[in-house]
């Protein structure tokens, strides 16, 4: 806030600036170069709405990327005897059930905020007082549902 | 590349997916709660039942429908270029396909 309009214009300098249109493509294009950009990751304050929002995205990815893994985990455990016994080792392993515990997290805030999302869809939870207690609901009964599965780990 | 499952359809996929794989889930915890099995022998056996095997055959093309509609969602919104976003979107595309033969195969070799 308190730097000059030259340097604060400097933070935008990433690399979607150069897809910009350049200031002869008209005064619209010249506006949007020069529109302010505040991504001080460590100052933006997220309402508990948009933090249920992209924990949706981020708990999306990493079950993306836990699916190839479970898949391998399910072939194994039906082969033979031998696969199946590898499997149940594997889940008494301390790593392997702090990676089944984040898991699990991932799950069941992809799983509440979705829900949430498909009531949204029907017009329910809409009002910004029910969305933002939902939002905090989502949240919380997730690290809750991760806090009894560690529960049943261990 | 033309990137199919768009815009209402997209939208559908997305919600239907969610909610067999909801029930499934839920279903899938309830009967472990009631008989967990333990044994490979049983495991193996109560896999290979039709109805099990259909289950998690649905389950699964839900699985890969929504992990499209996401992931391309997430490639849309941040990949750039947009050459880079083109070879992750047909990466993506040919992954979900591989992880649907595996699967296939693992269900198939059930039967057999």
């Amino acid at each position: 806030m308190t730097q000059p309009p030259d340097q604060r214009l400097d933070a935008s300098g990433d690399s979607s600036a150069s897809q910009l249109p350049r200031p002869s493509a008209g005064p619209d294009a010249v506006a949007l170069l020069h529109r302010p950009v505040f991504l001080d990751l460590m100052r933006i304050q997220l309402p508990v709405g948009a933090l249920t929002s992209i924990a949706h995205r981020i708990s999306g990815v990493v079950l993306v990327a836990s699916v190839p893994i479970a898949i391998y985990l399910l072939g194994l455990s039906l082969r033979d005897e031998t696969g199946f016994s590898q499997v149940t080792a594997l889940f008494t392993r301390f790593a392997v059930k702090a990676a089944m515990l984040f898991m699990v997290w991932a799950l069941a805030q992809h799983v509440l905020g979705g829900v949430r999302h498909l009531l949204t869809d029907f017009g329910i939870g809409s009002p910004l007082r029910v969305a933002r207690r939902s939002a905090w609901f989502v949240n919380l009964a997730a690290v809750a549902v991760a806090l009894f599965a560690a529960g049943a780990l261990w | 590349m033309r990137t199919r499952f768009t815009g209402l359809k997209a939208w559908w996929v997305q919600r239907v997916s969610a909610v067999y794989m909801l029930l499934f889930v839920l279903f899938l915890l309830y009967s472990f709660a009631l008989q967990p099995l333990r044994a490979f022998s049983q495991w193996h056996a109560w896999m290979a039942r039709p109805v099990t095997s259909v289950a998690f055959l649905v389950f699964f093309t839900a699985l890969l429908g929504h992990m499209w509609v996401g992931m391309r969602d997430v490639l849309l919104d941040y990949a750039r270029p947009a050459a880079l976003r083109q070879v992750l979107l047909f990466a993506s595309a040919f992954g979900l396909l591989g992880l649907g033969v595996w699967l296939l195969w693992i269900l198939l070799r059930l039967q057999g």
